[in-house]
């Protein structure tokens, strides 16, 4: 059990998100960072889909109300327990009490905390992650407040993990050094974060000039970006002709162009339809290098195909199961 | 199945990512390439590697259970299946929508009489004429896309979205209309409000109306 000592009105609980109510309007919801959110439950032994808190902005602040095993991953926050530092993607015990803080990132845009056993929220519609529009899901529906008490799914194993977890806890390496992005290395990464994109529907009716801005520019990740989308900025996208498409279904990474010509990334709370031509779609194996993002920054685009997709898919659940398989050996080296 | 349609050479398959394709039936928005997109959507979502099938206005999404390392085979399957596609005839239910039009309900209706020359009884008579048919559900929980809107009152969408439109407001957009299941954004124009709770998480199914479905707009007021 944590209360929330303070805040941003951001925070909510999420885990991988919802699937299979689309045709009912509902959107994915879910993790920004799916695989910090993986990674954050591996550590502690939860199944992968557990829910935690994602945090986007900071100071965040928490008391523990009972001992517990927690686990920090995404962002890099710079987080104190009592006032001692925690290192990023770290997993640690804390007794009932404690106050952990995590203050503003170094690096990185959105922190998950994961407690063991998952944060106890009921199931609506086959997810606990929070669905803002419809005012469900997540802790009753909303963000998190000052004073909320959430509870973790108790189960007789996590207290024996919790006996097994060391005093100074274990952590892993960050998937950002670990995870491969394809032939990034003659291009000057800096403060620019890189996406892979696949052409979508409306991609050959943009001008030539507008594709090779698409492709070569930088993009602005205007403050007006959230989990709903991203909204960026830069030479504006000019289609060949105008374009009016039906509404239909889209997905979290489609790169909408409005009739500004300013791209807007749909996200995890994005509207499940629309009705904008899209440019392209990133990919889902990079949708947590947009989730961490920072506001202002930069974003570039690179051209792939879907079997590098495929393969970039591949990558990130042999990282996951490589924490898996570390997470067990720290566990059995514990007994 | 009545009056077999033609296969078409040209449908539009694209991809979405790694984590599903869109597929755009040719032609008209209309009941009939409608009802073939049901059809279709009832046959894919049984396929192993799809996770759902979302129809839309005239077009599906397929979402995959794991993305096909073969995309040529499940595009050449899609097709050959939609050039069979038959019109699946859906048993709807008709639900009546009592609307207050106009005033502090229909902000906007004065720019669908600028828009359209009509007086607002006029307008109002047109909206509450035709039987809308659910074409399919998206935007937000438990919204619906209608089919069957009069043309001569279609009045563009507008220029500044508004933020906070309430749900249950009646709404034109185009050459659609439409009702907001619940709070949001929209760069619709608001005509109407109606009382109806569109969508419950906790009830199976969550929405209230379902493709195939109709709806009648009846006028209980009219504010001027």
């Amino acid at each position: 059990m944590i209360e929330i000592l303070s805040t941003t009105p951001l925070s909510s609980v999420q885990d991988l998100g919802r699937d299979g109510y689309l045709r009912y309007g509902v959107g994915t919801s879910g993790a920004m960072d799916r695989l910090a959110l993986a990674t954050g439950n591996i550590l502690l032994g939860n199944p992968d889909n557990s829910a935690a808190i994602e945090i986007p902005f900071f100071p965040f602040e928490v008391r523990f109300l009972e001992d517990i095993a927690f686990a920090l991953t995404g962002a890099d926050a710079v987080a104190e327990l009592d006032g001692r530092p925690i290192p990023p993607w770290w997993t640690l015990r804390a007794v009932k009490g404690q106050v952990l803080r995590l203050n503003p990132t170094e690096r990185g845009a959105r922190c998950y905390l994961a407690l063991a056993g998952g944060i106890n929220v009921p199931v609506v519609l086959g997810s606990r992650s929070t669905q803002l529009r419809g005012d469900f899901g997540g802790y009753h529906g909303r963000t998190l407040q000052q004073g909320d008490v959430l509870k973790a799914i108790r189960s007789a194993g996590h207290c024996e993990g919790f006996d097994r977890l060391p005093a100074a806890g274990f952590g892993v390496e960050p998937p950002e050094f670990v995870l491969p992005q394809g032939n990034l290395e003659s291009i000057a990464q800096g403060t620019r974060t890189f996406v892979r994109v696949l052409p979508a529907a409306e991609y050959d009716c943009y001008e030539d000039a507008s594709l090779e801005s698409f492709w070569g520019k930088d993009w602005k990740i205007t403050p007006q970006s959230d989990r709903y989308g991203y909204r960026l900025e830069g030479e504006a996208l000019v289609p060949k002709r105008t374009l009016e498409q039906r509404s239909h279904g889209i997905v979290p990474g489609v790169i909408q162009v409005p009739p500004s010509g300013q791209p807007i990334i749909q996200l995890r709370d994005a509207q499940p339809s629309g009705g904008y031509p899209k440019i392209g779609t990133v990919i889902e194996a990079d949708l947590w290098r947009l989730a961490q993002a920072e506001l202002c920054t930069r974003l570039r685009f690179l051209k792939t195909t879907y079997e590098e997709a495929l393969s970039a898919l591949d990558a990130v659940d042999d990282y996951l199961n490589k924490v898996r398989r570390l997470a067990e050996l720290y566990r059995l080296s514990m007994r | 199945m009545t009056n077999t349609p033609q296969p078409d050479p040209s449908p539009r398959i694209s991809l979405l990512g790694t984590t599903g394709l869109l597929f755009e039936a040719p032609g008209e928005m209309d009941i009939h390439t409608q009802r073939r997109i049901w059809w279709l959507a009832r046959q894919v979502e049984t396929w192993p590697c799809i996770k759902e099938a979302v129809p839309g206005m005239s077009n599906l999404m397929l979402i995959f259970s794991t993305p096909p390392r073969n995309l040529d085979s499940i595009e050449s399957e899609l097709l050959a299946t939609w050039n069979r596609a038959e019109e699946l005839h859906l048993e709807g239910r008709v639900v009546e929508l009592p609307v207050i039009y106009g005033g502090e309900y229909g902000p906007h209706i004065a720019d669908v009489v600028a828009h359209t020359g009509l007086m607002i009884e006029e307008i109002v008579r047109i909206h509450t004429e035709p039987l809308y048919i659910v074409f399919a559900l998206g935007s937000h929980p438990g919204y619906c896309y209608l089919g069957g809107m009069d043309p001569r009152i279609a009045t563009s969408r507008r220029k500044v979205p508004v933020l906070r439109l309430p749900g249950g407001a009646v709404s034109i957009g185009g050459s659609q209309t439409g009702v907001s299941a619940s709070l949001g954004p929209s760069g619709w124009n608001t005509i109407g409000h109606t009382a109806m709770s569109f969508f419950d998480p906790l009830r199976s199914p969550p929405a209230l109306l379902a493709p195939g479905d109709m709806i009648r707009f009846r006028a209980e007021r009219i504010i001027k």
